[in-house]
Parts: C-alpha cells; sequence; structure tokens
C-alpha cells in the first residue's frame, strides 16, 4: 500500500534520508522508529506530498506521490506531530471545514464530523474553541481531522509524543481499532515501545539511514536471544562483573549508573541457575535479578551502539509549535 | 464527487481473508496486490468549480477568526483613526492644499491608506497559518492549490469593507463630505477596495516567503511605508521635490487617492481612476502567480 524505493533528501549540508525503501502491505501498522532528527517527518512529508524527494520514488496503493498528488491526498489522512488545527475555530468547525476540503458536501462532512467526534470522545468539547483544548485533546482533533476523509493510509508522525499514559494507551486503542477495519498505517514514534506494541513491521532509521527492518520479533532475535539482569549494591559491581564473566554467551552491558549488569544468554535457564550459583558462592546478594526478553530499546543499543536518548535531550515538544524551520507564535 | 475513491459508502479498503496473505506478497515489484485490484483507484482531479467552493470554506474560516477576535479588527481600525485626527487637527492646518477642504482632501487619503494597511494582514495571517502547521493540513487535502490564498484575500477584502465603512463614519463625524453624489461615491469605495484586494496579493507572497508572523508584519509594512507617505494620501505631491515628486505622481497609491478624491469630491476623474485599475490588475496578474507558486512549493 506504500512502497518507498530508494528514497533520499537533502536540506542543504543536512541529508534527512539516504535512500531509504520501505514497503508496508495493505490493512498492516508500520513502525518508523528513530530517535529526534532521525528524518522520520521528512519521510512523513515526503509521503504527504508536502516535499519532493530529491531522488528515489514513494507510491501510494500504487499511485506516485509526484507524478500524480492530489490523487494521492485523496487516499491518505495526515496526522502532522503537531496538532495542525485552527485555534479560533470550535472542533466541530474544525473538522467540518476539513470534510468540506476533503469535497464532502455539507451535509455529509457535518454527519463525519459527528461521527469522529463521538469516536474520539469529544463530543462535549465540541463546540469550544480549541484554544480552550488540552495538549491531548487537541492531538484526537487532529487525528479526528485526518479521518474525515476515510483514508485508507493514515499517516501519523508521533502521535502519542507529549501525550500522558492513559491517553496513549486510548490513542493506541484507536489506532488498532482503524486497522482492524481495514486501514494501513504509518506510525513514527521516538518510543521503542510503541512500535513493539502497535506495528506489524518496523523500520528503524537513524540519521536518515535504514539500519533495520522486520517484525518486533525479529528485530529482537538479532540479540539472539534472551537477557539476564542483575542489579546490585555499587560497591559489588565491579566483583559482580567479574564471576558473571564466564556466564552467558555475549558480551554483557554494564551500566554503571544503575549498577545493573545485563548479560544476553543462549540457554535461558540453565544459564540462569548458573548465574545463581556463582553469584551465591561470591557471596553477593543481588538487588534485583531477572530473565527478560531484549526490548527494543536493546536491539537500538545493539544496531547503533547509542541509546536513543543520546543524540540531544529531546525536549518533549509544546504543543502546537511547529520546530521546522519557524518558531512563530501560534495564531 | 463521484470520482472521490473516498466515497460514503467505502469507508476502507474491504479488508478480504486473503489479505494477510497479500501482507506478505513482495509489492516491491510495483505489481499491486490483490487487495489493491479489488478497488481500482481512480484519479483523483481538481475540478475548475472546486476553487470557488474551497474558497469560500477557506474564506469562512478566516471571517469566523476574525469576527472572534474583535480586537484585532479594533486595532486594526485605531491606527487609521488616529491618523485622521492627527492630521485633521494636528498638521491639517498647516498643510495647504489648493480648492479644496483639508478635511475632504485628507479622507479619501485615508481611505486608500486604511484599505493599503489593511491588506498586510494577508501576510501576518497566512504566516500565523505557517507558522501552526494548518497550512501542511490544506496542502495534505484534495484541494484546489489556489483556494486557500484566494478564500484568505476575499476573507480580507471582507474585513477591509468593514474598516473603509468606519472610516467614512469617522470621516463623517470630523467634518467630511461627499460632494460628488451617491454612485460616485460607490465607485470610489470600490476602487479603493480592488487596489487593497490585489495588494493582498503581495502581502500573500510576503506571508509565505518570510519565517515567522513578526517578520511577516515588518516585511508588511516595510514596502509599504514609502507608497504610502509619498504619495498624494495626505498632502498634494506638488509640494515634494522634484525626484521624488516623479516616482509620487505615478505610483498606485496617488493614482488611487486621486481617484478616490475626484470620485467623491468632484474633478477630473478619467485618468487617475484608468491608472488605479490598471495598477491593480497588473500588481494581481503578477503576484497572484507567484504566491500561488510559492504556495505549491512549500
Ligand atoms: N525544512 C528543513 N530545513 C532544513 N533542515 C531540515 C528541514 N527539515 C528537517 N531538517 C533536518 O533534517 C533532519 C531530519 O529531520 P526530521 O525529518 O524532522 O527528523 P525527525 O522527524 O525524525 O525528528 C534533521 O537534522 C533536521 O534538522
Ligand atoms: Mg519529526
Amino acid at each position: 500500500m506504500i512502497e518507498v524505493e530508494g528514497v533520499s533528501k537533502s536540506f542543504g549540508p543536512t541529508k534527512a534520508l539516504v535512500d531509504v525503501d520501505m514497503s508496508v502491505p495493505i490493512g498492516t501498522i508500520q513502525g518508523l522508529l528513530g530517535p529526534n532528527g532521525a528524518g522520520k517527518t521528512t519521510l512523513v512529508r515526503i509521503l504527504a506530498t508536502l516535499l519532493a524527494p530529491d531522488a528515489g520514488r514513494a507510491r501510494i496503493a500504487g499511485i506516485d506521490v509526484r507524478q500524480d498528488p492530489n490523487t494521492v491526498r485523496s487516499l491518505i489522512g495526515l496526522a502532522g506531530q503537531y496538532a495542525a488545527v485552527d485555534e479560533t475555530l470550535t472542533g466541530r468547525e474544525n473538522l467540518v471545514m476539513v470534510g468540506r476540503l476533503y469535497r464532502l458536501a455539507s451535509p455529509l462532512a457535518k454527519t463525519r464530523a459527528e461521527e469522529a467526534l463521538e469516536r474520539l470522545g469529544l463530543v462535549e468539547a465540541a463546540d469550544r474553541p480549541v484554544k480552550t483544548y488540552s495538549g491531548g485533546m487537541r492531538r484526537r482533533l487532529d487525528l479526528g481531522a485526518s479521518l474525515v476523509g476515510r483514508p485508507r493510509v493514515l499517516i501519523l508522525d508521533e502521535p502519542t509524543t507529549g501525550l500522558d499514559p492513559r491517553t496513549r494507551l486510548d490513542m493506541w486503542a484507536f489506532i488498532r481499532d482503524l486497522v482492524a477495519q481495514g486501514t494501513t498505517v504509518l506510525l513514527t514514534t521516538q518510543y521503542l515501545e510503541e512500535a513493539d506494541q502497535l506495528a506489524d513491521h518496523i523500520v528503524v532509521i537513524d540519521r536518515g539511514k535504514v539500519i533495520a527492518a522486520g517484525t518486533s520479533d525479529e528485530l529482537k532475535s538479532r540479540l539472539g536471544s534472551d537477557l539476564i539482569e542483575v542489579e546490585v549494591a555499587e560497591s559489588d559491581l565491579d566483583r559482580t562483573t567479574a564471576v558473571l564473566s564466564d556466564v552467558g554467551c555475549g558480551k554483557a552491558t554494564i551500566d554503571e549508573v544503575r549498577a545493573r549488569i545485563t548479560i544476553p544468554v543462549c540457554d535461558p535457564v540453565p544459564d540462569l541457575m548458573a548465574a545463581l550459583r556463582v553469584l551465591d558462592k561470591a557471596g553477593i546478594t543481588p538487588k534485583d535479578l531477572g530473565l527478560r526478553r531484549p526490548s527494543l530499546d536493546d536491539v537500538f543499543l545493539a544496531l547503533t551502539g547509542r541509546t536513543t536518548g543520546d543524540e540531544d535531550s529531546d525536549a518533549p515538544p509544546t504543543t502546537g509549535r511547529r520546530s521546522r524551520q519557524r518558531a512563530g507564535t501560534p495564531a | 464527487m463521484s470520482v472521490t475513491p473516498t466515497s460514503p459508502t467505502s469507508p476502507t479498503t474491504p479488508t478480504s481473508p486473503t489479505t494477510p496473505a497479500a501482507s506478505t506478497a513482495p509489492t516491491a515489484s510495483g505489481a499491486p496486490s490483490p487487495a489493491d485490484a479489488m478497488t481500482p483507484i481512480q484519479s483523483v482531479r481538481v475540478p475548475r468549480s472546486a476553487i470557488f467552493v474551497d474558497a469560500m470554506v477557506i474564506a469562512k474560516r478566516n471571517l469566523i477568526r476574525i469576527a472572534r477576535t474583535p480586537q484585532l479588527l479594533v486595532f486594526a481600525t485605531i491606527q487609521p483613526v488616529m491618523f485622521v485626527l492627527l492630521f485633521r487637527y494636528v498638521f491639517g492646518g498647516s498643510i495647504n492644499v489648493p480648492g479644496i477642504s483639508y478635511v475632504d482632501y485628507l479622507i479619501p487619503g485615508i481611505i486608500v491608506q486604511t484599505v493599503v494597511f489593511g491588506a498586510t494582514s494577508t501576510a501576518v495571517g497566512l504566516s500565523q497559518d505557517m507558522s501552526n502547521g494548518i497550512i501542511d493540513r490544506f496542502r495534505s487535502l484534495p484541494m484546489s492549490r489556489s483556494a486557500v490564498l484566494a478564500g484568505r484575500t476575499i476573507a480580507d477584502l471582507v474585513r477591509n469593507v468593514f474598516v473603509v465603512l468606519l472610516m467614512v463614519v469617522v470621516g463623517t463625524a470630523v467634518g467630511f463630505r461627499f460632494h460628488n453624489g451617491f454612485i460616485p461615491a460607490v465607485v470610489a469605495i470600490f476602487v479603493a477596495l480592488l487596489l487593497g484586494y490585489c495588494l493582498s496579493w503581495v502581502f500573500a507572497l510576503i506571508g509565505l516567503s518570510v519565517p515567522d508572523p513578526e517578520s511577516a508584519q515588518l516585511a508588511g509594512f516595510l514596502p509599504i511605508f514609502p507608497l504610502v507617505f509619498a504619495s498624494s494620501v495626505f498632502t498634494s505631491v506638488k509640494s515634494m521635490p522634484g525626484w521624488l515628486q516623479a516616482f509620487a505622481k505615478v505610483q498606485p497609491i496617488t493614482r488611487a487617492a486621486n481617484a478616490v478624491r475626484a470620485l467623491t469630491e468632484g474633478g477630473p476623474i478619467a485618468t487617475d481612476l484608468t491608472w488605479t485599475i490598471l495598477w491593480s490588475l497588473a500588481i494581481l496578474a503578477v503576484f497572484a502567480p507567484l504566491a500561488v507558486r510559492r504556495y505549491r512549493k512549500g
């Protein structure tokens, strides 16, 4: 449903995307995972016909985004990284306006607006100006606006960044629901957990390059195995590292701040027992010890040698403000 | 529209039991998957009529904004009112224009000045829309590319109608009178609004080209300032030095001020009126395509 072949895009010296490939089957959720500045929004903008790639092709439902942008626009719904709704208009007016711009007759636009308000739990706030909405409500309204055209392909750029955990769970449920009805979703995120939870297939990008692609399980299996995680008193850290050096089948990761050692294992149960034995013999009692499946954080660390937070401090975006090029006052 | 694949009866592509199989089939070859083939996608053109409907939707949105932020309208009128008071009561006494009372000379000029300043709000408004991302939403919709700009300029025109009528009221309160009959007076207002509307497209281009609304405000006023002050808005250009006169005599704002003055107060109309209309249409013909191109480019 979405096909991206060899897409590159530079902004002056910044290579925002380098030879990116991606293919999203119909009715699935594609996760596009990467830290801030990885190029996620750039790819989203190319797919949404807002930006022309320097090289490569992008197609939605077989239609080239450059050759026939208008048809592509009629197939997609876009909810950008920052809620693109009119502050002065009410929620309902915003949705009706977008419906009208999708060429819906006025009564139909109103019905669709009503539907979207109901689905997103905005009925009570529907007739209030958007400037009185909370960040989460704006996001929901923005998502609603992308739905009034009943798009086949929904493009969501960091739909839950800056949302509180509960609203995030609601958003996830909502997205799953849409896909169950046949919509194809491309979802960008900085949250490994989000991609893990939602996406059928994940593409990891870093500095404009695809560094991994596959299902969540495939990516996890790149680490080969489960992990033993041991947390000890700080004073015991070095000794623990030493005694555990023969356990498992890979290089241990040591988090000195939290005094935590993570060891990849091949035979989970025997390895865990071995770990227990050597710790007991050395007289070390861990604060915490367990076996866990690798998280996508581990994957990212393994792929890039950095954690996702390394790039920058990644301040949560202030609502309604777009960082690209401009930092103007919201209307 | 029947060609739109997002028709009410088919919310999304129907999911068939074969979809999971289709999902795993390689799609890189470019061959449409079975599910795609079931619901062929028709090319969607923006019909000609769409520009009008879309522009009206956008204009309505902008007018609602104007109506809900009356303080902006108040600020927009305070400035010309200050000019009226300043020139009527402070400078007016020392400005000598032959053959006409100064207040009757001034108010037609103020009307032109008002529509020109009013046109700058197009730049600020568009720039705000760019900053808060709503332009991106519009650009991602299957709507007419010119409609966002057309809707904006139309809304600003409506706003200008209000402000101009208010200035006529204020002018009348300080002694201005129409001396040339009703029809020419109406034509005068129309001519001023025409110039304002066409200038809105210049400001549309500016608004799309600057990084933020603050710059839009400044960039809008920079070209306007010399045009308004080196003109016959406040005083006769004859009192200006020769080099300035040469510019002041022919530029659109002088022509418009003269035309409005002749229409409301009497005197030879044809030349200035023709020039005002020509200037307006020329500005529109140059800047509307430039602004639309700029909008398309993103
Ligand atoms: N319009 C632009 N002009 C210049 N640089 C840009 C522009 N848009 C994005 N970039 C740069 O391209 C890179 C990728 O940005 P982006 O796609 O927004 O990343 P993400 O959405 O993953 O955080 C960043 O380094 C960013 O600074
Ligand atoms: Mg982004």
